[in-house]
């Protein structure tokens, strides 16, 4: 493996004593002094700075190009306006998942198209495998740098440096053109987190005076920053999903409870669309559930959930949640004894611990 | 030096301390090692009764990302543990060589104990761990 790389924000993280690890080949702060607890917290209740430069951008344009995401992607881009983003799982044939990712509509020839880090090379192929007509990709993943400015005092630190009104900026929407502290930045109304906020993209030369203006003026809002490690268990509380847990090759997005995101009558056909309609038919014997510890223990992936002697199923994600002040997991569950059952054994070092099986997400924002 | 590391205790070189107490030696885990698991939210703790054997796992310390063994740093016969940890397992991060305290063991071989690391020994490791 290549050795790891530096976000146009790494000197930040440093001064600011981040706990740096590599992650997806990125050296990014896991927490920062205050802990992953607070800043959870923080980002719940004021706000939060985070780096996430090391997400992928890829940029497709020409007069095929929404065909060409119409194949790819398995929700319904002809939906999508101007301005506007929409979330889509990308399948293989098989139903599997190449990855999730974001969709953003310039106009109807020019999109631009975030993906996870670590896939951003495998999918960058897989849309080249998939492309044709008058389409034209472009990755851009090295030359932008992006910061998720999360939580309720979001809006008020960005607007003292925004040239936009951010108010009337609804969620999934994005201005194309803004400078913030005079620096020119995409700036959209989505966030990982389960939180009001904003994701700011800017070319990596701009990357500095954005990150010290927002931290700057940040002060009085009670601004802290926060790491990988607040990132996922914000995710988790919020119940979205992360490709490798959730989501992968061999799961589907309807497996992971992400329907709505799947646009199965389609008109146009898409990769995934006949195995997704048959799963849809047929039924699955692993589906996305939420549980929460009856008995005090750390949900992990990968540990066996079982009903009497029966493993039904895996954890895919879990921890404690700061916010509930509870154990919380994310699991593959067999849906037949789910039907039957409401109660499950979690098996953590061979020892069965007693979790509920809950709706999801744990976490809803009050609006 | 950005960790307590305290004097009238050993430490082994996975970051337990060890308190010789009467016959007795109380067992912890050391300020280095709290700080690098983060917030401790769950222990798991050893059955009065259990031998635990110098080197071996003897409890389970979990923070939010990762979970831990506590390595017994002496052999002995378990005869106490600290149940406040389970409903406040945080105490680890808080206090480390105090309430944070995990289990107490009747010493079978003092001389285990010696030959633990002294609080200048001990500093030094954790400077080279550190820059690991």
């Amino acid at each position: 493996m290549s050795e790891a790389k530096k976000t146009p924000f790494y000197e930040k993280h440093v001064a600011l004593e981040g706990k740096i690890v590599d992650y997806s080949g990125w050296l990014l702060p896991v927490q920062y002094p205050k802990g992953l607890v607070e800043e959870v917290h923080d980002t719940r209740k004021r706000a939060t700075i985070f780096d996430v430069s090391h997400m992928g951008e890829v940029s497709v344009k020409g007069k095929d190009a929404e065909a060409f995401l119409q194949k790819i992607a398995v929700n319904d881009i002809s939906r999508l306006k101007n301005n506007a983003i929409m979330y889509s799982p990308v399948c293989y044939p098989d139903g599997g998942v190449v990855d999730d990712i974001l969709v953003y509509r310039f106009d109807e020839e020019d999109f631009f198209l975030v993906v996870n880090a670590a896939n951003t090379d495998k999918d960058y192929d897989w849309f080249k495998d998939n492309i044709f007509g008058d389409a034209e990709l472009k990755n851009l993943s090295s030359d932008y740098a992006q910061i998720a400015l999360q939580g309720p005092n979001s809006e008020a630190i960005l607007q003292q440096l925004a040239d936009a009104p951010l108010a009337e900026m609804r969620n999934y929407h994005f201005l194309p053109e803004v400078k913030v502290a005079g620096v020119d930045c995409i700036v959209s109304r989505t966030g990982y987190t389960g939180e009001d906020g904003f994701e700011v993209y800017c070319k990596n030369d701009g990357a500095d005076a954005l990150w010290d203006a927002v931290w700057a003026t940040g002060e009085k809002y009670e601004l802290n920053p926060a790491g990988l490690g607040a990132r996922d268990v914000l995710r988790l509380e919020a119940s979205m999903p992360l490709y490798g847990h959730e989501l992968s090759k061999e799961l589907t997005p309807l497996q992971a409870g992400l329907d709505r995101f799947v646009a199965l009558e389609k008109k146009i056909a898409f990769n995934g669309q006949e195995a997704l309609k048959k799963q849809q038919r047929e039924g699955m014997n692993r589906k996305l559930f939420g549980l929460e510890m009856l008995e005090r223990g750390v949900p992990r992936e990968g540990y066996p959930v079982k009903v009497g002697d029966q493993e039904i199923g895996w954890v895919s994600s879990g921890s404690y949640s700061p916010t509930l002040d509870r154990f919380i997991a994310m699991a593959f569950l067999d849906p037949e004894v789910v039907k039957q059952t409401r109660e499950v054994d979690l098996m953590i070092r061979n020892r069965a611990y007693r979790a509920r099986i809950t709706k999801l997400p744990f976490y809803r924002r009050k609006k | 030096m950005k960790y307590n590391i305290i004097e009238g205790v050993k430490y082994t070189k996975k970051h337990e301390w060890a308190r010789h107490e009467d016959n007795t030696v109380v067992v912890g885990l050391s300020d280095f090692a709290q700080d690098k698991l983060g917030e401790i939210v769950f222990v798991e703790l050893p059955d009065i009764g259990t031998e635990v054997e110098a080197g071996k796992g003897s409890a389970v310390i979990e923070s939010v990302k990762a979970v831990a063994d506590l390595y017994a740093p002496v052999d002995g016969t378990v005869v106490e543990v600290n149940e406040d940890l389970f409903d406040q397992p945080e105490a680890i991060n808080s206090d480390p060589y105090g309430a944070g305290w995990v289990y107490k063991v009747e010493i079978k071989d003092e001389a285990q104990l010696d030959a633990l690391m002294d609080k200048p020994t001990y500093e030094k490791f954790v400077v080279e761990e550190d820059e690991k």
